[in-house]
């Protein structure tokens, strides 16, 4: 155990990464609400985006703590808790998600009666998709969360004083049963949030879709605070490069599986060509919205599966802090790319606005003080776990 | 100890995992370099311990991986695009997407190949099959529960006494020569093992055949070969005549097919009359059809000025007075049923279309014999066209 003491000290982040993170934050709220009163509709659709990147991260770290316990895997106990103060923004899902309550009507056709009625295909939908009950679900998958997230982490924290295995078995239970629950919440969350912007459009795989992408921005915020921290000297400093190498490995894994679903995704509705499947592909092939989505190909899949693909590249820190931001920048592009064309459904013509970019300013802002209040509070590393000596021993 | 033997490497055995990591990265302080590490399972960290670097066969597999992809896209683009187009459910011959499975499979078999096969002729050094280590009892113990580390005697450092000491440093409990065998023999080419290829290559194959020729056929995999359904060219206990199928009841006319009535007559019995109203769509539908149908023997205009040139009857003129004063009927019935040397048109031309051909060659009519008030008319036409 001396090893682990001596390698180890706590200290809070510097101050520069609360004012980093303030500024953003502040910036982002004045412009985002200036967004908001100009134009209402537009901004909707901006902060959906970004809210939906945040609680990607948010939550996608929570399912890798759980991969973790469920997995029993021993190389990324070093870094758990980074993923733990990520998820710790998920509190804050209940407040960042009222605007977007008050603009359901911008965002979603279905939740206009006018033009459900007499429509039959909105009108057996209606039963899923009504306001009351989205809301109602909406709550109950971030409580869902959050009921995972406080379980999960108060066993985490409390080992760091008692040192008691039994909280490890008690967790990979707990990680067990999340594991499908959060399989379904996220397809839910895909099909309310994202698919049902087209009430008419429907694909059975996009749970799967939005998965992959989640847990593959949730490997970059990890992979990039993870190098970052190390750096500085605010984690363990037996972690090393097969520590680094591992998680490069699952950042290209995901790269490589998100280009398969996405792929899957595409060529069942090239393949069987009906027209209520295929509108939502040429939506996104009309106009500039072609090159978004050729981008998205290069950005997404080509660019991170070569980026990654050697021994050395995962092992060179410089590249993977690089494919980290490129990986998160991508993720956002993603999600842009799977809302934005439904707003130009009511005749708005498609340009891009400063709106769309005034949103992640603030979500970002508020990942960083949430984490640095985090590292304020707990440790970085978690000092009671079992498996963290052979962690911080892992060699390939 | 056998003079005539070549000694290969001199091997030791330890007991445990942290006894074999601490051995082997001491072999690399010591300076040797040629020297191996066998253990019954992965140990994680030896690649490290033992000073390796990253194995090359990456580049193999990576090559053969890009080679694959390329030759499958290129093979298929030129066997559907080019050489063979055959159209596919509606998509274009070139059609990407549908390649993109094919060519993620191939990819990966080629890459799985190439790596596996690129293994074997690098470490066996193919065609030899055989190592020195093979079949003694230092690799009995390695494959059971025990650590071993050999180190060569091709190594530029090797003095086997000086070796031996300094594997009993390291805390081996056990220490063995080994030798090459006594003639190097490419177990691969022994007739015993060709033998064993030859026979799985004919069992294998004569297995497939007998499944694919002669088993599909036995009962009860052949119950598909006979079904109760009519079979072209064959007779039928369905009906008493042995027909597969009812004739028609006499008198039955096909979807869409009216028969025409005074085929074979010179005149209709009856007088036809038009059904068509002559709008401008109906004479545009009857120009089109003339201009096709008619007007190589009889004219553009129908003046019968025939562009066949004399190597076919010239058709008559559709000004004659005896056709401007046939009925509607009449030339109706002539498309259809032909007159002289010209054939019937009813299998070319719909009914529908006949009589807007018949409405077409009425304006041509008038056209060609026009009179003062008609020119007045079209006169105040074209000036209310040019003043609008």
């Amino acid at each position: 155990m001396s090893k682990i003491e001596s390698g180890y000290n706590k200290k809070s982040l510097p101050n520069s990464v609360s004012k980093i993170g303030g500024t953003l934050l502040a910036i982002g709220l004045l412009l985002g609400i200036a967004g908001f009163l100009v134009d209402s509709y537009r901004a909707s659709y901006a902060y959906l985006v970004s809210f939906i990147f945040f609680l990607s991260i948010a939550v996608g770290s929570l399912f890798l703590v759980a991969l973790e316990y469920a997995a029993n895997a021993d190389w990324s106990t070093p870094f758990r808790r980074i993923s733990e103060f990520f998820a710790a923004s998920l509190p804050l899902l209940l407040i960042l998600v009222v605007p977007l309550f008050f603009n359901t009507s911008n965002l979603f056709l279905w939740s206009h009666a006018g033009y459900v009625h007499g429509d039959k295909m909105l009108e057996a939908k209606s039963a899923y998709l009504n306001t009351p009950f989205f809301m109602v679900r909406v709550i109950a998958i971030i409580l869902l969360w959050l009921f995972f997230y406080w379980m999960i982490t108060k066993n985490s924290r409390k080992q760091d004083e008692t040192k008691d295995q039994v909280l490890t078995k008690r967790n990979i239970t707990l990680s067990v049963i999340f594991i499908p629950v959060f399989a379904i919440t996220i397809t839910l969350t895909a099909i309310d949030w994202i698919m049902s912007l087209e009430s008419k459009w429907f694909s059975t795989i996009f749970g799967v879709y939005l998965f992959a992408g989640v847990v593959w921005c949730s490997l970059a915020a990890l992979t990039f605070s993870a190098i970052k921290l190390k750096e500085n000297g605010y984690l363990h400093s037996a972690i090393k490069e097969d520590h680094y190498y591992s998680l490069g490995t699952l950042m290209f894994a995901f790269t490589a599986f998100w280009g398969y679903i996405a792929f899957s995704q595409y060529m069942l509705v090239w393949y069987g060509n009906l027209p209520e499947e295929t509108f939502w592909f040429m939506q996104r092939w009309d106009g500039g919205w072609k090159f978004v989505s050729i981008l998205l190909i290069i950005t997404h899949f080509i660019v991170p599966f070569f980026g990654l693909l050697s021994y050395e590249a995962k092992t060179n820190v410089k590249r993977l802090k690089f494919m980290s931001v490129w990986i998160l920048c991508v993720h956002f592009l993603d999600m842009y790319w799977l809302i934005m064309p439904g707003m130009s459904r009511n005749n708005h013509a498609y340009s891009f606005s400063w709106i769309d970019f005034v949103f992640p300013l603030v979500f970002i802002g508020i990942l960083i003080l949430v984490f640095n209040k985090m590292a304020e509070k707990f440790n970085l590393v978690p000092v009671g776990d079992p498996k963290l000596q052979r962690g911080l021993n892992f060699h390939l | 100890m056998p003079d005539n033997k070549k000694l290969h490497s001199v091997a030791a055995l330890f007991n445990s995992v942290d006894e074999i990591i601490s051995a082997a990265k001491k072999t690399t302080a010591a300076g040797y370099k040629k020297f191996d590490v066998n253990t019954p399972y992965p140990v994680h960290g030896m690649d490290r311990a033992m000073g390796m670097g990253q194995s090359k066969i990456g580049f193999v597999t990576l090559f053969f991986g890009l080679f694959g992809a390329a030759f499958i896209f290129l093979f298929m683009w030129w066997s559907f695009a080019v050489s063979y187009n055959i159209v596919v459910g509606g998509k274009p011959f070139l059609a990407v997407p549908a390649f993109i499975p094919i060519t993620f499979e191939t990819t990966v078999l080629f890459a799985a190949i190439a790596t596996v096969v690129g293994m074997l002729a690098v470490y066996f050094k193919l065609p030899n099959n055989s190592h020195p280590l093979h079949d003694t009892d230092y690799m009995k113990a390695v494959s059971g529960d025990k650590f071993g580390l050999v180190i060569e005697a091709e190594d530029k450092q090797f003095d086997k006494a000086k070796v031996i000491e300094f594997l009993k440093g390291l805390g081996a409990y056990k220490i063995e020569d080994i030798y090459y065998p006594e003639q190097e023999k490419f177990r691969m080419f022994e007739p015993k093992f060709l033998l064993f290829l030859a026979i799985v290559a004919v069992a294998t194959s004569g297995l497939t055949y007998v499944t694919l020729n002669k088993l599909m056929y036995i009962t009860p995999f052949d119950w598909m070969d006979f079904q109760s359904k009519l079979t072209a060219q064959k007779g039928s206990n369905m009906f008493a005549n042995h027909e597969g199928m009812r004739p028609p009841v006499e008198g039955t006319v096909a979807r869409g097919f009216i028969p025409y009535p005074y085929k074979g007559q010179p005149m209709p019995v009856e007088v036809l009359s038009n059904p068509t109203i002559p709008t401008k769509q109906i004479l545009e539908l009857g120009k089109g059809k003339f201009l096709t149908f008619c007007s190589p023997c009889h004219g553009n205009f129908g003046e019968g000025e025939s562009r066949l040139r004399g190597q076919f009857p010239v058709g008559p003129t559709l000004h004659s007075d005896k056709i401007i004063n046939y009925p509607d009927g009449m030339i109706y019935h002539i498309i259809t049923n032909g007159q002289n040397a010209m054939p019937s048109y009813a299998p070319q031309i719909t009914r529908h279309e006949r009589w807007a051909i018949v409405d077409y060659i009425r304006v041509l009519q008038r056209a060609q014999n026009a009179k003062e008030s008609d020119l007045k008319a079209v006169n105040k036409e074209s000036v209310s066209n040019v003043q609008n």
